[in-house]
C-alpha cells in the first residue's frame, strides 16, 4: 500500500482551500495514510461476490412528485449569511487581481 | 496577450479537418427543483425560492424529482439512447459561490442515458448523424452579480452578490461524441444540431428550451487535425454560446483561430474560452491547470435510480413524432419546398399553421397569413409569432370568411388588424367595423355603371376587346366602395355590362 505523499496532501489542501504549514503536511500525510490503510482492509476481506456499495440501504428510486412546497422567506434564507446586499448573499471578490 | 491573425476559413479547411464536441445544457420545465420542492418559476424575488436543501444547510436531505427523471428518460429515448438500468448521482466538488453546497449534484460515470444519435438536416438536404455520448441529470447553479468592476464583469469586481433561486433547477446535459467528417460544414452541423435538439426538447414538452432565456446553453469544443491524421488535436472549450447563430459563428471562429496558431508552429492550449456576441470572436478564459480535479464520488444522500424496463417502455410509447419526421410530413402535405419549410420553422410558425389548419383553414391560406401579415407584425414589434394576440382559431375564421366571399383580402387584413388591436373575434370585428364585402348586386351594379360612365375611354377599349383594361374599372369600383366589394364579381359585372366575354 503506497503511502500518501506530502505533495498529495498539499494538492488536496489547495482544492479544499486549506492553508497548511509544512509540519502539518507531514502530520496529515501520516494520519491520512492510517485512515486509508484502515479502510483498505475492507477490500481485503470483501471477495468478488460483494459488490461495491455507496449507500448502506438497499433502496432504489426514492422520488417525490413534482409538487411545490413552501420555500423559506428571503429573510430566513439570508439569516445565516455573514453579509448581504440587495437581498442577496454577499461574497468576497472571486478572482484575485491578475 | 498576443493577437493572432486569423487564417481565412477556406485556407484553414484546406489544411485541417475540424473535430467538434457539443455540450448542451437544458433547463427542464418542472414545477420544482431537482432535489427539493422549491418553485422554479421565473422572475421571483431574489432568494425567495430556496430552502435548507438547495442552500446546502446542515442536516437537509435531497429527494429526487420524479418528473425530472422522467424527462431525462424521455430525452434519452428521443435521442435513441440506451437507458441505464441502474445509475447514481455523484458530487462534483468545486469551490465557487454559485453553489452554496460547494458541490454540484451531477452524474459521473453512470449517466441515465448513453449511446444515441440525432439526425439533423443541413441546408442542402443532407442528413448528418450526430452521435450522442451521454445525457445525464444535474442541477443548475445560482446567479451571480459582480459589483464594482466595469460592466458587471467578474474581473475587477470588489464583491459579488448571489441569488440562489436558480440553484437546484433540473438540468440535463447532453454530450455528443466527437463529430468528425463534417469538414467545411462543421459550423452548420453545430447549428443544425442545436436547432434540432431544441425542436426535439420542445416537442417532448420537457422544456421550452428558449436559448435567449438561458433555458438552453451550448458549449462548443473544437480541435483541428491535419487531413489524414488519426489523432485529435488539442481542443478549446468555448462556453455559454447562447444562440443558434452564435454556435455557428463560434465554431467558425475557432477553426480560423486554431489554424492560425497551428500554422505559425504554435500549440493550442486546452482552455476555456468566452464567446463575444458583438464580433463573433472568442477570448481566452481560464486555463485548465489541474485537469479538473472535481473529486467526483457517489452522492451518499441519494439512492440509485433504477428505471424499470416497464416504465421506460411506457415512456417510449408516449414519445411524439420526431420534429424532423413531422416537418417532412407537413412539408409534403402542404406542398411547399424545403426552403419554404425552413422559413416556417425559423419563424416559429409550424405549430401555429398546423393549429390553423386543424381549425378548418386550408394549408395555403393558413401559411399565407402566418408567414405574411402576421410575421410582419411580429417582426415590427420584435415579438414572437406565437405571442401575437391572435389565435389559430381566429385566423382560421378569417380564412373561412374569405372562402365564403364575405371578406376579400384587404378586408381580411383589416379584420386581423382589429383582432390584434383587441377588438374581439373576427366576426365581432367585421360587424363593428362594417367590413362585409358589398355583395348587394344593386349597389354594386350602380357603382359599376358609375365607373363605366366616368371612364368612357377605357370602357370603349374593353368593348373593343382589350379585356385587360377592365382592371382600371375594377379599381375605380373598389375605390368607390372603399374596398368592400368582391373584386372578382365586380370584374364579371363590368364585362357583362360591356358585353364582352371574360
Amino acid at each position: 500500500m503506497p503511502g500518501i505523499t506530502r505533495e498529495e496532501v498539499a494538492h488536496l489542501a489547495r482544492l479544499a482551500r486549506l492553508e497548511l504549514k509544512a509540519e502539518e503536511l507531514d502530520h496529515f500525510a501520516g494520519q491520512l495514510d492510517d485512515i486509508i490503510g484502515a479502510v483498505a482492509r475492507v477490500s481485503e476481506v470483501a471477495d468478488q461476490d460483494v459488490p461495491p456499495t455507496s449507500h448502506p440501504l438497499p433502496l432504489t428510486n426514492v422520488m417525490r412528485p413534482d409538487e411545490v412546497r413552501p420555500s423559506l422567506t428571503p429573510d430566513q434564507a439570508l439569516s445565516g449569511a455573514p453579509a448581504q446586499e440587495q437581498q442577496r448573499f454577499k461574497v468576497p471578490q472571486i478572482l484575485g487581481e491578475d | 496577450m498576443t493577437v493572432t491573425e486569423l487564417v481565412s476559413y477556406e485556407d484553414a479547411l484546406a489544411t485541417y479537418e475540424p473535430v467538434m464536441g457539443l455540450e448542451v445544457h437544458v433547463e427542464l420545465g418542472t414545477k420544482t427543483k431537482m432535489f427539493c420542492g422549491c418553485s422554479t418559476s421565473l422572475g421571483a424575488d431574489a432568494n425567495s425560492q430556496t430552502c435548507p436543501t438547495c442552500l446546502g444547510l446542515p442536516g437537509s436531505l435531497p429527494v429526487v424529482n420524479a418528473t425530472g427523471v422522467e424527462s431525462a428518460i424521455k430525452i434519452g429515448l428521443a435521442l435513441n439512447c440506451e437507458i441505464a438500468e441502474w445509475c447514481r448521482f455523484a458530487r462534483k466538488n468545486y469551490f465557487y459561490p454559485d453553489m452554496p453546497k460547494n458541490f454540484q449534484t451531477s452524474q459521473y460515470d453512470e449517466p441515465i442515458a448513453f449511446n444515441g444519435y440525432l439526425d439533423v438536416q443541413l441546408e442542402d438536404g443532407e442528413i448528418f448523424r450526430v452521435e450522442i455520448e451521454r445525457a445525464h441529470m444535474e442541477e443548475d447553479t445560482g446567479k451571480s452579480t459582480h459589483v464594482g468592476g466595469a460592466t458587471g464583469r467578474i474581473h475587477g469586481a470588489s464583491h459579488s452578490l448571489l441569488d440562489y433561486n436558480r440553484a437546484g433547477i433540473p438540468l440535463i446535459e447532453i454530450v455528443t461524441k466527437p463529430i468528425v467528417g463534417a469538414g467545411e460544414k462543421a459550423p452548420e452541423v453545430a447549428r443544425a444540431y442545436v436547432a434540432e435538439l431544441r425542436e426535439l426538447i420542445k416537442a417532448l414538452g420537457v422544456s421550452e428550451a428558449r436559448m435567449e432565456m438561458g433555458q438552453m446553453r451550448c458549449d462548443v469544443n473544437l480541435s483541428l487535425r491535419p487531413h489524414g491524421a488519426d489523432k485529435f488535436g488539442t481542443r478549446s472549450e468555448t462556453k455559454n454560446v447562447n444562440s443558434l447563430r452564435s454556435v455557428e459563428r463560434a465554431a467558425r471562429f475557432e477553426i480560423q483561430r486554431h489554424a492560425a496558431v497551428l500554422g505559425d508552429g504554435g500549440t493550442i492550449i486546452q482552455e476555456t474560452r468566452h464567446f463575444h456576441e458583438e464580433d463573433g470572436s472568442t477570448t481566452s478564459g481560464r486555463v485548465k491547470e489541474e485537469a479538473e480535479d472535481y473529486r467526483y464520488f457517489p452522492e451518499p444522500d441519494l439512492v440509485p435510480v433504477a428505471p424499470s424496463r416497464e416504465w421506460v417502455e411506457e415512456l417510449r410509447g408516449t414519445l411524439p413524432e420526431l420534429p424532423r419526421v413531422r416537418r417532412t410530413r407537413l412539408r409534403e402535405e402542404w406542398g411547399i419546398s424545403q426552403h419554404e419549410m425552413q422559413s416556417v420553422l425559423n419563424a416559429g410558425a409550424i405549430d401555429l399553421i398546423t393549429a390553423t389548419i386543424d381549425a378548418g383553414a386550408d394549408a395555403g391560406a393558413a401559411r399565407k397569413w402566418w408567414m405574411g401579415e402576421l410575421a410582419r407584425r411580429a417582426n415590427e414589434e420584435g415579438a414572437e409569432l406565437a405571442a401575437l394576440p391572435i389565435t389559430p382559431v381566429q385566423v382560421a375564421r378569417v380564412c373561412a370568411l374569405v372562402d365564403e366571399g364575405s371578406l376579400n383580402d384587404k378586408l381580411a387584413r383589416q379584420t386581423i388588424e382589429g383582432v390584434l388591436a383587441g377588438e374581439g373575434d373576427p366576426d365581432q370585428v367585421v360587424a363593428d367595423r362594417g367590413l362585409k364585402v358589398v355583395s348587394d348586386e344593386g349597389a354594386l351594379g350602380a357603382a359599376v355603371d358609375e365607373a363605366i360612365a366616368g371612364n368612357a375611354a377605357i370602357a370603349d377599349k374593353i368593348r373593343g376587346g382589350k379585356v385587360a383594361a377592365a382592371g382600371a374599372l375594377v379599381g375605380a369600383v373598389m375605390k368607390a366602395t372603399r374596398g368592400q366589394a368582391d373584386a372578382a364579381r365586380v370584374r364579371e359585372l363590368i364585362l357583362e355590362k360591356l358585353g364582352v366575354e371574360g
